[in-house]
This record gives structure tokens, C-alpha cells and sequence, in this order.
């Protein structure tokens, strides 16, 4: 076998973010006890270089290598510089929150960093064995990240939780996968989507089988209806620093898995998927909209938020078409950005040891700080999808997608709960800007980078909205 | 000769018992994480039941990164179960109701 | 089919047959006076200073983590090793990759501490 170093050079961001976040460790171990500006600087230099690196091999043609293993797309490179800016921005955020909890802080970093080059590796698969390594390298360090804190019992829980659920659910996955193994013969992708074309009927009955576990799989990772009760208990159990981790890029992640999985290994079944996806989708939307309105913790809240959004991303999964899985992508990078946006702001307010849990902590906000409470409201506004901002667009796009393949009746469930869910959101803007704050004190986020940070993040949600233009042809590109 | 299906049925039985305990145990967090490795050992009988009657090896490679991932979920699993230990003193399941799903 | 597994049952019976007969024959034929000295756990002679059933210290999960994860990558040694020949600088420069990350992971375990038994 000879050495592909031409497969090397495309795997060169997975490679870069690996051997510097081994030497990450190394440096942060011998940089002495306290919280080192080393491990924050290198990590950010890491997920850096490896974004500029990937944006520099953008226009390189669709490539696989590896042995049928890995494969380099506009869907992996796009989907890889998201995880990675998403990923700066959490250690960004998390930095101060890190030290007046005193979690392990050199942790904190390696763990989300093996995570970020778990997704990375993920979404680039072309094999079951890769694509397999990677879910799990994605969610190995996140369990770990949760039980960091150790200052109470309920992060330990929240952590066990999260590892039984999540275990659990790459258990089915690989159930399914094996079969999808025996009734093809092939491991490889592409190979499977030949192999299905030409099968017999009788073996179509092992496909369908393996693809209930697999759909199964992928909705506990994507945390929506029926596997769903993990998401409110960890996203309300976890550190919020954690919290902003697990919200934003497995999501990404977990749609990559979807289009490697649904779209390019199973496109001929696509009717059988079809009729699980629906059954899932529309479940989600309404579940997660309905019991958020009930909730008066403001995680909690989110949590069940981000069932009903994963919801309206696998719309345009369902419609199985190009422009349907491009709108979905749209649709999960927007989310990745909002919910960003939001949980960085639950984790960057929380001072003095006190985390912040119930939506009436954000009481008067608008008074403490306008400026931050209206990036909370712009954020707020998009989620619930008003327009001009980048949620509305987003739920325009896969709206679009179902349409057009003659489902109009999911539209329309889709559309009511969408102004269902409105409430919930408008609430947290009317106690930001309505009621009387508790303290009268002025608040202000600790640092310079931090306040240019979430102005970027919480801008974007605008621009993105006014201009979708850019981003929407990048995702159309891609497939 | 023992045929496919029986090893196929075999692992589906596994499977089941392990699933089953998952979501059942109400007793010890330990017996989940054997339940857990019970499950992708069930998975691996399946991988090299497919792998020996379709003459491809694949699915033998496949199973030992299947077990490397195993032994590290396990370990994760364990550590945690160990913070756990040192916070409540306690490793039952039905002790786990801080947070109310 | 299932014919191919009655010799095992036969084996299990026979099994169960002499280790519940031994018990139970010793039961009925033996004399059976217990007193303290008889009842209590022996211990080289002298009187027992703890409960035989201890539970383990938790520094033993620590170290069988440690294991578990160190020994079963082990487990992609033996048929890199089969195979060495056939596939090369690339298989052979791949492992030492993959030793080498094992090696910062070690080196972590070690400056931490994890390695220490008091």
C-alpha cells in the first residue's frame, strides 16, 4: 500500500486541530497549576488555523480518499469552518465562567477541542467506520465535559444521563448499521447506495429494519420527539458554559450525520425514511413548542426550543430534494448561531457564583444594559422566526422545501406552531424590557473580546436575515 | 453448520435483554453500564455473523473499532460514576431525581 | 439443529447433579453442631479483625479505568502485526501515529498524578 499523501493534505484541518491539541495538553501541563493564557491562546489558534485552512482548500473538487474512509465536499468544508468558528466562540464565552467555577480549565479546553475534531471527522466520513468513530469522539468528552464541575451533585447526574441516553442511542444506531451491513456487503456509502439499487425485493425488508434503528439512533443525537427527555434535563443539569457546547455544535454534527446517513447512503429507500422523518418531525414541532411555553427555567426553556427547531431543520430532510437539504443546512447554521448567541449570554451573565436558571433573572435587563439586552432580543425575535431576521428566513427556506414536494399539510402544522412558539419568546423580551429589575446595578460583560463577540454573534442573527443571500448559496453550492 | 438466523437471533435476543435493562434497572447504575457493553457486544455478534457468511472482512475491522470505542465509553462511564459516588454516596437509579425529565 | 446441543444439557445436568449431591449428601450424612469458633471466617489462626466482605477502595477504579483503556487498544496490535509486511511504511507509520497519541495521553495520566498510589 502506498502512502496517499495527497489523502494526508485533505485531511490537513483534522490533523492540524489533533497534533495541536495534543501539544495544547502538553504545554498547559507543564504552564504551571493556575489557569494558563496558553491553553486558551493555543486553543483559539487551533480552531483558527484550522478554519483558514479549511476555507483555503474550499474550491478544491469533491475528493475521496482514505480508502473510501473520508471524503472532502462543500458539505464537509462549510459544515467543518462552522464547527469551528461556533467552537471559538464557546471558549470565548466560557473563559470567565471557567474560572470563577473553578473548573478544571486545561480540561475544559482539550475536551471541547477532541469534540471539535470528533464533528470535524464526522462530517467528513464516507464509511460507517468513520462516520462511526466520529460520532463518538464528538460525544465522548461532552459526557466528561458536564461532570467537570464538581461543586454539586446535579452535574454528576446530568452527565450520567447524558451517557446512558447517548450511549444508548449509538447502540441502536449501530444496530441499524450493522444490518444495513448485511444486506449490503459494504461498509462504504457510496457503495451502499448502489448496492440498495440492485437488491431484491425480500432484502428490502432487512434495509427497513435496520433503518428504524438508525433513524431511532439519530433522533436521540438529535435530541427530537420520541428520544427527546435527555435534552431539558442535561441542558438544565450542565454547567452553562457546558450547556452553550452541547446546544450548539453537535447540532451541526448531528445534521452531518443525517445527509451522510439519510441522503447520501440511503437516497432509494427514501420513501421509508420519509414516513419515520414526518412522524418525528411533526412530533418535535409540536411537543417542544407546547411544553416550552410551561417553563419558567430559562434553559428549560431552550431545551425544548431546540426540540421544536431540530423539528423544522428535518423538514427539509423530508423533502428529500437538493434545495430541501440545502435549506436544512441553512437552517441548522442559523440555529448553531442563535442558540450561540442565546446560551452565550445565559453563561456570561451569570456572576458571582450564581448561574442564571429562571427567565425572571432577566428581569429589567433592558435597564442594566440596553445593548445587551437588545442582541437578546434580536436573538429572540429570530428564533421565533419575525421577519427580517435570519430565523425567518431560515423557516421560509424549509417551509419552501415541503412545499414544493406537494406536502402542504406539514407547512401548515409547521406555521401554526411556529406562532405558537412566538409566545414563549416574547415573553423573555417582555421581561427584559417591561418589568422592574431586581437590582438596580449596571451590568457589563468582563471583557473587550467578549462585548465585540457577542455583538458579531448577535448582529449576524440580523444581517444573516437582511442578507441571506451569501450563506444561502454556499449551502446550495454544497449539493 | 448453525445458520445465519440463529446467530441473528441470538444477537437480536441480546439486544433486547440489554435495552430491556437499560430502561427497567431501577437498582444499580453499574448494572446499566454492563447493559450498555452488553448491547455493543450483541451489535459485534451481528457485525461477525454478516462478515463470515459474506466472505468480507470488513465487518471484523468495523468490530474492533466498535470494542476500542466500547472500553473508552465504559471508562468515561465509570469516571463519572465515580463523581457521582464521592457526591451522593449512592449509585442507584431511582436516587437520580434532581432533575425531573 | 438443536440435537447438536444436547450434549451440552447432558453435561449440564451431570454438572448440577454431582455439586448438588456432594452439598446435599454432606448435609444429611454429616453431623452439624455449629458454635462461634466453628462459624466465624478463618484467619491464619487469630481472630478476625474486619468484615470479609469489604468493599473496594475507590483508587482501584482508578487504576482499572486506566486499564481498560490501556489494554484494549492493545487489540489492534495483534493483526497490525499479522499483516506488517504487507502494508508497509503507511500501516507502520500509522501506528506509531496512533502509539503516539497513547504516549500524550499517558504522559497526562502521569503528570496528573493518576499513576501515584498515596
Amino acid at each position: 500500500m502506498p502512502v496517499p499523501v495527497s489523502d494526508l493534505m485533505l485531511a490537513a484541518p483534522q490533523w492540524f486541530v489533533l497534533i495541536m491539541t495534543c501539544v495544547t495538553l502538553l504545554v498547559s501541563l507543564w504552564s504551571g497549576k493556575k489557569a494558563s493564557p496558553w491553553t486558551y491562546g493555543l486553543s483559539q489558534v487551533t480552531l483558527l488555523g484550522a478554519v483558514v485552512i479549511t476555507a483555503l482548500m474550499y474550491d478544491q473538487p469533491r475528493t475521496v480518499a482514505f480508502y473510501g474512509n473520508m471524503i472532502f465536499d462543500k458539505i464537509s468544508a462549510l459544515l467543518t469552518i462552522f464547527v469551528c468558528v461556533i467552537t471559538a466562540f464557546v471558549l470565548l464565552y466560557s473563559r470567565d465562567y471557567l474560572k470563577q467555577h473553578k473548573m478544571a480549565y486545561t480540561e475544559y479546553h482539550v475536551l471541547t477541542l477532541f469534540s471539535a475534531l470528533g464533528m470535524m471527522v464526522l462530517v467528513s466520513s464516507y464509511s460507517f467506520i468513520s462516520l462511526y468513530v466520529g460520532l463518538e469522539l464528538f460525544t465522548l468528552p461532552l459526557y466528561a465535559l458536564i461532570a467537570l464541575r464538581r461543586d454539586a451533585a446535579v452535574f454528576a447526574e446530568a452527565s450520567m444521563k447524558y451517557f446512558v441516553m447517548g450511549a444508548m442511542a449509538s447502540g441502536m444506531l449501530l444496530y441499524g448499521l450493522s444490518m444495513l451491513y448485511g444486506a449490503t456487503g459494504t461498509v462504504d456509502i457510496p457503495s451502499i447506495a448502489s448496492a440498495i439499487v440492485g437488491l431484491p425485493q425480500g432484502q428490502h425488508l432487512i434495509i427497513v429494519f435496520g433503518l428504524v434503528f438508525v433513524l431511532a439512533g439519530i433522533a436521540f443525537k438529535l435530541g427530537a420527539v420520541p428520544f427527546h427527555m435527555w435534552v431539558p434535563d442535561v441542558y438544565d443539569g450542565s454547567p452553562n458554559t457546558v450547556t452553550l457546547m452541547i446546544a450548539t455544535g453537535p447540532k451541526i454534527a448531528a445534521f452531518g450525520l443525517v445527509v451522510r446517513l439519510l441522503a447520501e447512503a440511503l437516497p432509494d429507500v427514501h420513501v421509508a425514511w420519509q414516513h419515520g422523518l414526518i412522524l418525528i418531525a411533526v412530533l418535535s414541532i409540536v411537543l417542544g413548542n407546547i411544553v416550552a411555553i410551561v417553563q419558567t427555567n430559562i434553559k428549560r426553556m431552550l431545551a425544548y426550543s431546540s426540540i421544536a427547531h431540530m423539528g423544522y431543520m428535518l423538514l427539509g430532510i423530508i423533502a428529500g430534494t437538493a434545495s430541501g437539504y440545502s435549506a436544512s443546512m441553512f437552517y441548522t447554521l442559523i440555529y448553531a448561531i442563535m442558540s450561540l448567541a442565546a446560551f452565550g449570554l445565559v453563561s456570561m451573565l451569570s456572576r458571582d457564583g450564581v448561574d442564571i436558571q429562571r427567565i425572571e433573572d432577566l428581569r429589567g435587563l433592558n435597564a442594566r444594559n440596553p445593548w445587551l439586552a437588545f442582541m437578546m432580543l434580536l436573538v429572540m425575535f429570530s428564533m421565533a422566526g419575525v421577519p427580517p431576521l435570519a430565523g425567518f428566513m431560515a423557516k421560509i427556506a424549509v417551509l419552501e422545501a415541503v412545499i414544493s414536494v406537494g406536502q402542504v399539510w406539514l407547512a401548515v402544522v409547521a406555521l401554526l406552531f411556529a406562532i405558537v412558539g412566538a409566545y414563549y419568546y416574547l415573553r423573555v423580551v417582555k421581561v427584559m424590557y417591561f418589568d422592574e429589575p431586581i437590582k438596580k446595578t449596571d451590568i457589563e460583560l468582563p471583557s473587550m473580546d467578549m462585548r465585540v463577540a457577542m455583538t458579531i454573534n448577535g448582529l449576524s442573527v440580523l444581517i444573516l436575515g437582511m442578507f441571506p443571500a451569501v450563506l444561502m448559496g454556499l449551502c446550495r453550492a454544497a449539493f | 453448520m448453525i445458520s445465519l438466523s440463529t446467530y441473528l437471533s441470538v444477537s437480536a435476543v441480546l439486544f433486547g435483554i440489554s435495552l430491556a435493562g437499560i430502561i427497567l434497572n431501577r437498582k444499580n447504575l453499574i448494572l446499566i453500564l454492563m447493559c450498555i457493553e452488553l448491547m455493543l457486544l450483541s451489535v459485534n455478534t451481528n457485525f461477525i455473523a454478516f462478515s463470515h457468511y459474506l466472505n468480507n472482512t470488513v465487518g471484523q475491522v468495523f468490530v474492533f473499532f466498535i470494542l476500542a470505542v466500547a472500553a473508552a465509553e465504559t471508562a468515561i462511564g465509570l469516571a463519572i460514576l465515580m463523581v457521582l459516588f464521592r457526591k451522593r454516596n449512592s449509585i442507584k437509579v431511582e436516587e437520580l431525581n434532581i432533575l425531573k425529565g | 439443529m438443536l440435537t447438536n446441543y444436547f450434549p451440552i444439557l447432558v453435561f449440564i445436568a451431570i454438572g448440577i447433579a454431582i455439586g448438588g449431591g456432594a452439598l446435599l449428601l454432606s448435609r444429611l450424612i454429616a453431623p452439624h453442631r455449629p458454635d462461634t469458633e466453628k462459624l466465624s471466617p478463618y484467619e491464619c489462626g487469630f481472630a478476625p479483625f474486619e468484615d470479609t466482605r469489604l468493599p473496594f477502595d475507590i483508587r482501584y477504579y482508578l487504576v482499572a479505568l486506566l486499564f481498560i483503556l490501556f489494554d484494549l487498544e492493545t487489540a489492534f496490535f495483534v493483526p497490525w502485526a499479522v499483516v506488517l509486511r504487507k502494508i508497509g511504511v503507511y500501516g507502520f507509520s500509522t501506528m506509531i501515529i496512533f502509539l503516539l497519541i497513547l504516549v500524550v495521553g499517558f504522559i497526562y495520566e502521569w503528570k496528573k498524578g493518576a499513576l501515584e498510589w498515596e
